[in-house]
């Protein structure tokens, strides 16, 4: 385990969001997926949190995508983990 | 051991657009100002205002603020405290041009002053045609200004305490507030914060409903701080709810849909807005069709397995339509409701959006409270944003006057915190028994042994509210649901925390909410079993018409018996005429 990487319960407060739509996805996939990825997955999710809020919702429901390819594939994950829960 | 102390001229509880704004001017001045936020400020949750700030700047067709006034004391109904109202409209105008100066980037029209859009509820001339009053940063108004504040606040040497949680209020004897007691989140360690002044600006409540639009944070926290000390929460019967809400979720699906063609049916696809609103039909106001959603969920008509939903079709649009012009709600309607709405309708319920009602201030933000011939404040407590009631929204609030409401009475509370601070500047003595009284919700919290979850009473509560102090209230509903919270009262004494961990003990957090919107969401229900009558978001098929002459006042709960007090409207404006009341029709 990366011990650089923020806890899971610090990860958990961070997921709080001024919007309800990001709260549930961002929740939702430190739940079901984050535990089961690798270092750099974990790294990936936690670049992704420090994203401002209007920002995240214009990737995740808007019509806008992040340039660095490894975000796109990140945001498709949480995605694909709102839609299952 | 002693708690830590700490000590600062003055104290903010809350960094959205009121706290934030009040903090600068204090900064400012030279004060030492301390700001605690449960969350980063950027991400609360006036980061989801994404309309706009309503001021009368005339910029893009004629417009004063005079006409502002009059739109915004219709849409009260006839509520909202007049002279608190002329106050806002006027302010609204050097509030946007300082948000300017402080970087604000507003859209801008070709040559360069700021650009206005048109939203509902605006008129020039008392009523007359459509008035473009909405100053907007894009789509990110909200966060635009949170970002300014917050560097300019950083600036000027704010200190901030984030991600840490306000758990009570310190009161003394005398009555005056002496600061308040707060948690960081991080290390599980309580800290008292004394401070000359206190200024909540915690925003909303709607997590008490199930079915809510609001993040996750909007949980009352300060509206129940006031409560427990003795403060009422004023007209807590008015929350606007939205009436297309995804299902079982909350966000919104905006009323851009329908205004599309998109139109709502029931479990027969029969068009039921037809027999509610046969003119406005779908587009009638959001009171009504909210109603009427309830109407015939409650008459058997509902959609799904348990009948507790409406469906809205946009399919009949054809795919190009809906990818191209409502790309976001196709988006989100595919990861919570997991249906594409080109090809299916989407399941929908009213979703709870924004408390009208709150702790009550005169317009300077200080906080008031009866007395035997009026009122008096608070010494040393102020509050601003969504948990205060100034009373400028009434019984329902127009699109682009929330922002303003939290700017405008953030920075004049600051401007009264000054003047407060130079007739007081000496802090009090703190006696142990206000420590005490105020660590009590911590160390019981601490009991051990069985007993029901928070997140098990926090969705029991939830559902109540929904039930029975949402939409739809009649006598027989409303007495049932305060039943029901008489039960859970006892099951929250009864709930236990599994973790005793201190560190990052986010469920010890959540606890500390739920009590928070235990006492909010009584409050709301009992005011609205109170009020017979319809006014405004408060709908009564038993007391189906507004009624001045019994009913024109605002209504104050407090905590200790679920005690009921009144006080009137102040119809008497500062320096203009009074608008009477007449019927609200658009």
């Amino acid at each position: 385990m990366n011990e650089a990487l923020p806890t899971r319960e610090r990860l958990r407060w961070q997921c709080r969001r001024g919007m309800l739509e990001l709260d549930l996805v961002l929740s939702a996939y430190l739940e079901s997926r984050y535990s089961n990825l690798d270092d750099a997955g974990k790294q990936r999710f936690v670049d992704l949190l420090s994203v401002d809020d209007p920002t995240l919702n214009a990737w995740m429901f808007g019509n806008q995508s992040p340039v660095d390819a490894e975000m796109v594939a990140v945001i498709a994950d949480v995605l694909s983990a709102a839609v299952e829960n | 051991m002693p708690l830590a102390r700490r000590r600062f001229d003055t104290l903010i509880i809350g960094a959205g657009g009121a706290g934030l704004n009040a903090a600068l001017q204090l900064a400012d001045s030279g004060l030492g100002v301390a700001v605690v936020s449960k969350v980063f400020p950027t991400r609360s949750h006036t980061v989801a205002a994404q309309g706009g700030v309503n001021a009368a700047l005339a910029n893009v067709l004629p417009d004063n603020w005079h006409w502002h006034m009059f739109d915004t004391v219709k849409g009260s109904d006839y509520l909202g405290d007049q002279d608190a109202i002329e106050f806002m409209c006027r302010e609204a105008i050097p509030t946007v041009y300082e948000l300017e100066h402080a970087g604000v980037p507003f859209s801008r029209l070709p040559d360069g002053r700021i650009y206005q859009r048109k939203f509902g509820g605006q008129s020039q001339n008392f009523g007359g045609e459509q008035a473009a009053r909405t100053c907007a940063a894009a789509d990110r108004t909200g966060h635009a200004i949170l970002h300014a504040l917050y560097q300019q606040n950083l600036r000027a040497k704010t200190h901030f305490f984030d991600e840490w949680f306000a758990i009570n209020l310190l009161r003394d004897a005398e009555g005056v507030v002496l600061g308040a007691l707060v948690i960081e989140i991080a290390s599980g360690e309580p800290l008292i914060i004394e401070a000359k002044t206190t200024l909540l600006a915690t925003g909303g409540c709607g997590q008490v409903f199930r079915t809510n639009s609001n993040a996750h944070i909007n949980t009352g926290d300060g509206m129940a701080m006031a409560l427990r000390i003795g403060v009422p929460l004023m007209d807590m019967e008015f929350f606007q709810f939205h009436p297309t809400g995804i299902a079982g979720k909350g966000m919104l699906i905006s009323e851009g849909v329908r205004g599309e063609g998109g139109y709502l049916i029931n479990k027969d696809g029969e068009r039921f807005m037809d027999r509610y609103a046969p003119h406005a039909r779908d587009l009638a106001s959001r009171d009504v069709v909210s109603r009427s959603i309830m109407t015939e969920i409650k008459e058997g008509r509902g959609c799904g397995p348990r009948g507790d939903y409406m469906l809205l079709k946009v399919d009949h649009l054809g795919e190009e339509v809906v990818a191209k012009r409502l790309p976001g709600i196709r988006e989100s309607s595919k990861i919570f409701a997991g249906v594409d709405p080109a090809h299916e309708p989407i399941p929908v319920f009213p979703t709870a959006h924004y408390s009208m009602g709150g702790i009550p201030t005169d317009r300077f933000g200080r906080v008031v409270v009866p007395e035997r011939h009026g009122e008096e404040t608070v010494p040393g407590l102020y509050a601003a944003g969504e948990c205060a009631c100034a009373s400028v929204h009434g019984a329902n609030r127009l699109g682009g006057n929330s922002l303003l409401d939290i700017l405008v009475f953030g920075r004049l509370a600051g401007k009264d915190i000054r003047e407060y601070v130079r007739e007081n500047p000496y802090h009090r003595d703190l006696d142990d028994a206000v420590v005490q009284a105020a660590i009590a919700p911590l160390e019981r919290w601490e009991q051990g042994g069985d007993g029901p979850g928070v997140a098990e009473v926090r969705a029991e509560l939830q559902r109540t509210m929904e039930d029975h102090a949402g939409v739809f209230r009649t006598d027989e509903i409303m007495r049932e649901g305060v039943d029901k919270l008489d039960a859970l009262r006892d099951r929250l004494a009864a709930a236990r925390l599994r973790d005793h961990s201190k560190a990052f003990n986010t469920a010890r957090i959540q606890a500390l909410e739920l009590d928070n919107l235990y006492d909010v969401g009584r409050a709301l229900a009992v005011s609205a079993l109170h009020r017979q009558e319809s006014r405004g978001a408060h709908s009564r098929p038993d007391y189906p018409e507004r009624d001045d002459k019994q009913w024109m006042k605002h209504s104050l709960y407090f905590k200790a018996g679920d005690a009921m007090d009144y006080k009137p409207v102040r119809t008497k404006p500062l320096t203009v005429e009074t608008f009477p009341p007449k019927p609200r029709v658009y």
